[in-house]
Parts: C-alpha cells; sequence; structure tokens
C-alpha cells in the first residue's frame, strides 16, 4: 500500500540534516548511513552516500534518475557468486 | 477492413474485443475509446462506416500511447532502472523476477526454460 500522501516522503532526520548542512556549504564529503528506508529527495543529487548492506557501507553517488527511489536499493544486501563449475558466472 | 494504429482488427469480432488486438488496448480502454467516438460496443468491425473509423482512430491517438510507442516507452523505464543500478535494474539485467517472488524453484516466466545441470548430486543419506 502507497504511504499516505500527508505524511511526505520519509527521509530519516538525522540524515536530511546531514546532507542539507552538507549542500549548504557545498561539500561533497560521503555520509555513511543505515537507514536504507529512507527516500532519495532531490536535494541529494550530486551527493554520494554510503549505504549499509548489512555488512559494508556501499558508497552510492546519487544521480537525478534516482529521485524517488529508496536508499537501499542501490546497496544489495545479497551477494549471488554463480553456481560451482558455473564458468559464465565467474567473470562478475 | 480496419486498420486502425499499424494493425488489422478481426472482421468478425464486437467492436469493444477487436481493439483489444491493439497493443496498450484492453477492455476497459476499448470501451472508454468506443464511448468518446459514439460507436456501439456490440458493432461488428465489419460494420464500422468510414467516419467512424476515422473518429475511432482520433479517439486513440489523442488519449492513448499505443503500440510502438508504448513499447518504447516500457523499454526506456526497463533501461532507467539498469542504469541507475537499482534492485530492480539488477534483477532486470539478471532477468529474475523483480518483487521478491521465490525463485527456488517456478518463476520460468523470467527465468526461461528449465536448463538441466549435468551431473547433480543427489543428496546423500
Amino acid at each position: 500500500m502507497a504511504r499516505s500522501l500527508k505524511k511526505g516522503p520519509f527521509i530519516h532526520y538525522k540524515l536530511d540534516q546531514r546532507v542539507l548542512a552538507n549542500v549548504e556549504s557545498g561539500k561533497k564529503t560521503v555520509i555513511k548511513t543505515y537507514s536504507r528506508a529512507s527516500m532519495i529527495s532531490p536535494e541529494f543529487v550530486g551527493q554520494t552516500i554510503a549505504v549499509h548492506n548489512g555488512k559494508t557501507f556501499v558508497p552510492v553517488y546519487i544521480t537525478e534518475n534516482m529521485v524517488g527511489h529508496k536508499l537501499g536499493e542501490f546497496s544489495p544486501t545479497r551477494n549471488f557468486r554463480g553456481h560451482a563449475g558455473n564458468k559464465k558466472d565467474k567473470k562478475r | 477492413m480496419a486498420r486502425i494504429s499499424g494493425v488489422d482488427l478481426p472482421k468478425q469480432k464486437r467492436g469493444e474485443i477487436g481493439l483489444t488486438y491493439i497493443y496498450g488496448v484492453g477492455r476497459s480502454r476499448a470501451r472508454q475509446i468506443l464511448e468518446s467516438a459514439g460507436v456501439d460496443y456490440d458493432t461488428k468491425v465489419n460494420d464500422w462506416s468510414d467516419d467512424q473509423i476515422t473518429s475511432i482512430r482520433n479517439s486513440i491517438t489523442d488519449n492513448f500511447k499505443v503500440e510502438g510507442e508504448l513499447r518504447s516507452e516500457t523499454q526506456l523505464n526497463i533501461k532507467r532502472l539498469m542504469d541507475i543500478g537499482c534492485y530492480r535494474g539488477i534483477r532486470h539485467r539478471l532477468g529474475l523476477p523483480l518483487r521478491g517472488q521465490r525463485t527456488k524453484n517456478n518463476s520460468r516466466t523470467r527465468k526461461g526454460r528449465r536448463k538441466t545441470v549435468a551431473n547433480k548430486k543427489k543428496a546423500t543419506k
């Protein structure tokens, strides 16, 4: 079910603060976050955000196309290496 | 014969059904089109007059994206997902289901025909 429009998009408030501070000062520091559920808002564009995948922080450079998606979509939590003896999968 | 947006419509069928042969038109859109063109749902495709055909054509081009245009739009949407590297895009690349369905078995629509693995070990007791 879709989220109520009344509430607006969910962005973790501390993450939002840090991104806005970054934008204001024109810095491009990498922001680490666990908040995979946060929506990418237009202010995020051009920033790099390191999104936790349960093990490491995956750096994600935000482009315009990504607005409206959640941060977690860009930081896969599973790493499938292919089945044993399947040579085609090896290159990844 | 009625040829609308590059598709030959079946002659024998009722207008409402015949229009669904166009990609992007299902039953409810077919009804909307016929309503705005002022044609009865039950008129056979064969029995449409030239005026009716033109008004149907116009009401489709004015209101809906169909056929090639719609196909290319869907392709673009998929390409966008793949380019930004989000979860759904990755699943598109791998040819696996996007919406969290199980892949241990089934999901043959996305995965295609079964690929048998030679010498697959049976579980040992």
